[in-house]
């Protein structure tokens, strides 16, 4: 009975390991190739160097690609937090008709394929003879990134204790005042997690981005594009940079609100 | 009584005041969302029936609503269609198989550290997915170290490739939508009261009884979740056969992408397109009525 136990509990311990090891060794392959001697294709390991860290800009057009995909990622984030967060408020602090209406056009774009929703928004664009760049891309990552801030930001608002208001307006703060001094505040690390959810999808999306922009080149349609003739080791150091960034600003947001809650 | 009567109408106005408020609130987003999801999904379906224009220039249709375009899409592209959804359900299948001893591991058995592997479950996705398909096309390619030991100890035969296959297509989906299945399943195995399974256990089920009767059932709601969150994308991915795959496991996404922006085949696309959204969300539906489970978002 007793080895019985021993292995089920170690055998989820061994299946974890293996599980990580799984999700982690394709990010451990672009973090060891970062450093390949491999010039400007990156499929062999040729030699250690630094070279690539020390200038991520060295392959051409990258840095192009990457400042592209932070300019929308930064306004799109902006617009679909401060939209999103709304919905949520609305949702989960008001009562109003039509409540499953909303509910539904919330869940929709993310039961859309990708490939429909850049299909159909380039459709239209073009129909109004608009043309893709970067105004339609930010356009089509705000769209799809409210119902992700929506969701996200909805369960923490639902998670607060209504008591902790309650006694706010029982210290005869008006409504004005609870929602700045108690509510935002308690629901702030949500949106905060929604915004950096929102980032990294808009960062990291392609399909939707590629239906949309034109000639407008991003991070990752430098990255689909360069890989018919060999990506660059620059693209797989600013890969690992964004991995260990959102790292550490995970992280860090986790401690920062760990000691607040001490 | 004046007094009370104003009283009265100042908790009117502020009741007229805070029925508004909610609309003002959803004003924005929901504009947003009618003006870039809706109407562009009504613009895909009116353009699904259009036809080329007569002695027209290629890319130029008009509107004549032959939804014939549908039956003739469906039946030039039926391989690729199927596909998609064998490869997205054998994807789902997996990554819920990977997946749920994770989730159940982070859950139950990683106390301190529950937080940490839950970020780490996020965290690849902070790699470009694009560089790690890309890496896993190296890893298993030609020059990649894992073909030399599988054909070393005769796993595979000298010469099948582990890339450009169906296997490296459906490995491929699996390993990128595997977050969006650990992180319900974690949501909904968290959730549980460890006091229902000691329960179980007191009434002297052992392990495999307490997990079927116990916490396989409470866990369903997460299951539900991640694996529409895993089945959704991966049927309508087209970066996983077009880095891993060949030309014989093209998937529909890739037919939409390729009748768009190489063909200028515009209904064609969005005739292929809407079908694939009401097939998905037909299924969806119909595996949310038979799980039972309404609360999705």
């Amino acid at each position: 009975m007793r080895i019985t136990w021993w292995f089920r509990k170690n055998l989820i311990r061994v299946y974890m390991i293996l599980g990580f090891t799984y999700l982690f060794i394709p990010v451990a392959y672009t973090f060891a190739f970062s450093f390949n001697n491999g010039g400007k294709s990156n499929l062999v390991w040729k030699g250690f160097t630094l070279g690539n860290w020390q200038n991520p800009c060295g392959a051409p057009d990258v840095c192009v690609a990457l400042g592209n995909s932070i300019r929308v990622g930064v306004i799109s984030t902006v617009l679909a937090t401060i939209l999103g967060t709304l919905i949520a408020f609305a949702i989960g602090r008001h009562q109003f008709k039509g409540r499953s209406t909303i509910n539904t056009l919330i869940f929709l774009p993310m039961a859309t394929p990708e490939v429909v929703l850049g299909a159909s928004l380039l459709a239209m664009f073009l129909n109004l003879g608009i043309n893709p760049g970067f105004w339609p891309v930010v356009i089509a990552h705000v769209m799809f990134c409210i119902s992700f801030v929506v969701v996200t930001v909805k369960a923490r608002i639902a998670s607060l204790d209504p008591r902790l208001e309650q006694a706010a307006m029982d210290l005869y703060a008006n409504e004005f005042e609870t929602f700045r001094k108690v509510t935002l505040p308690l629901v702030a690390p949500g949106i905060a997690g929604a915004a950096l959810l929102a980032f990294s999808l808009s960062f990291d999306d392609f399909i939707i981005t590629n239906f949309n922009s034109g000639t407008l080149t991003t991070f990752p349609k430098f990255v689909y594009v360069a890989s018919a003739r060999g990506i660059p080791p620059q693209a797989n150091v600013i890969g690992s940079a964004m991995f260990f960034l959102a790292l550490f600003i995970v992280i860090a947001g986790q401690l920062v609100s760990r000691r607040k809650a001490r | 009584m004046a007094l009370l009567h104003a009283a009265g109408s100042k908790v009117s106005s502020l009741k007229e005041k805070r029925s508004l408020l909610p609309y003002l609130l959803l004003a924005p987003g929901i504009l947003w969302l009618f003006a870039f999801f809706i109407l562009p999904i009504v613009n895909l379906a009116q353009t699904s029936t259009q036809t080329p224009l007569a002695n027209g220039d290629t890319g130029s249709y008009e509107q004549t609503f032959r939804f014939a375009n549908y039956i003739d899409a469906f039946v030039d592209n039926k391989e690729q269609f199927s596909r998609s959804f064998i490869y997205a359900f054998l994807a789902t299948a997996l990554a819920l198989a990977i997946a749920y001893p994770l989730a159940y591991g982070i859950a139950f058995k990683s106390g301190k550290y529950k937080n940490l592997l839950l970020v780490l479950v996020v965290a690849p996705f902070f790699t470009s997915f694009l560089l790690r398909t890309i890496a896993w096309k190296q890893i298993l390619g030609e020059e990649g170290p894992v073909i030399s030991v599988f054909r070393g100890l005769h796993i595979i035969g000298q010469n099948t490739s582990l890339t450009a296959s169906a296997f490296a297509v459906v490995t491929g989906l699996t390993y990128n939508f595997l977050p969006f299945m650990t992180l319900p399943l974690y949501a909904s195995l968290e959730r549980i009261d460890p006091r229902t399974m000691e329960a179980a256990g007191d009434l002297y089920a052992n392990a495999f009884t307490t997990f079927r009767k116990v916490t396989l059932p409470l866990s369903l709601p997460g299951v539900v979740a991640g694996t529409l969150l895993t089945f959704i994308p991966a049927a309508g991915d087209y970066v996983n056969a077009a880095i891993l795959g060949n030309p014989n496991t093209k998937m529909l996404g890739n037919v939409i992408e390729s009748r768009f922006f190489k063909i200028v085949d515009y209904p064609t696309a969005a005739a292929l397109s809407f079908t694939l959204m009401t097939a998905i969300l037909v299924l969806v539906t119909i595996y949310i009525r038979k799980a039972g489970t309404e609360e999705l978002v």
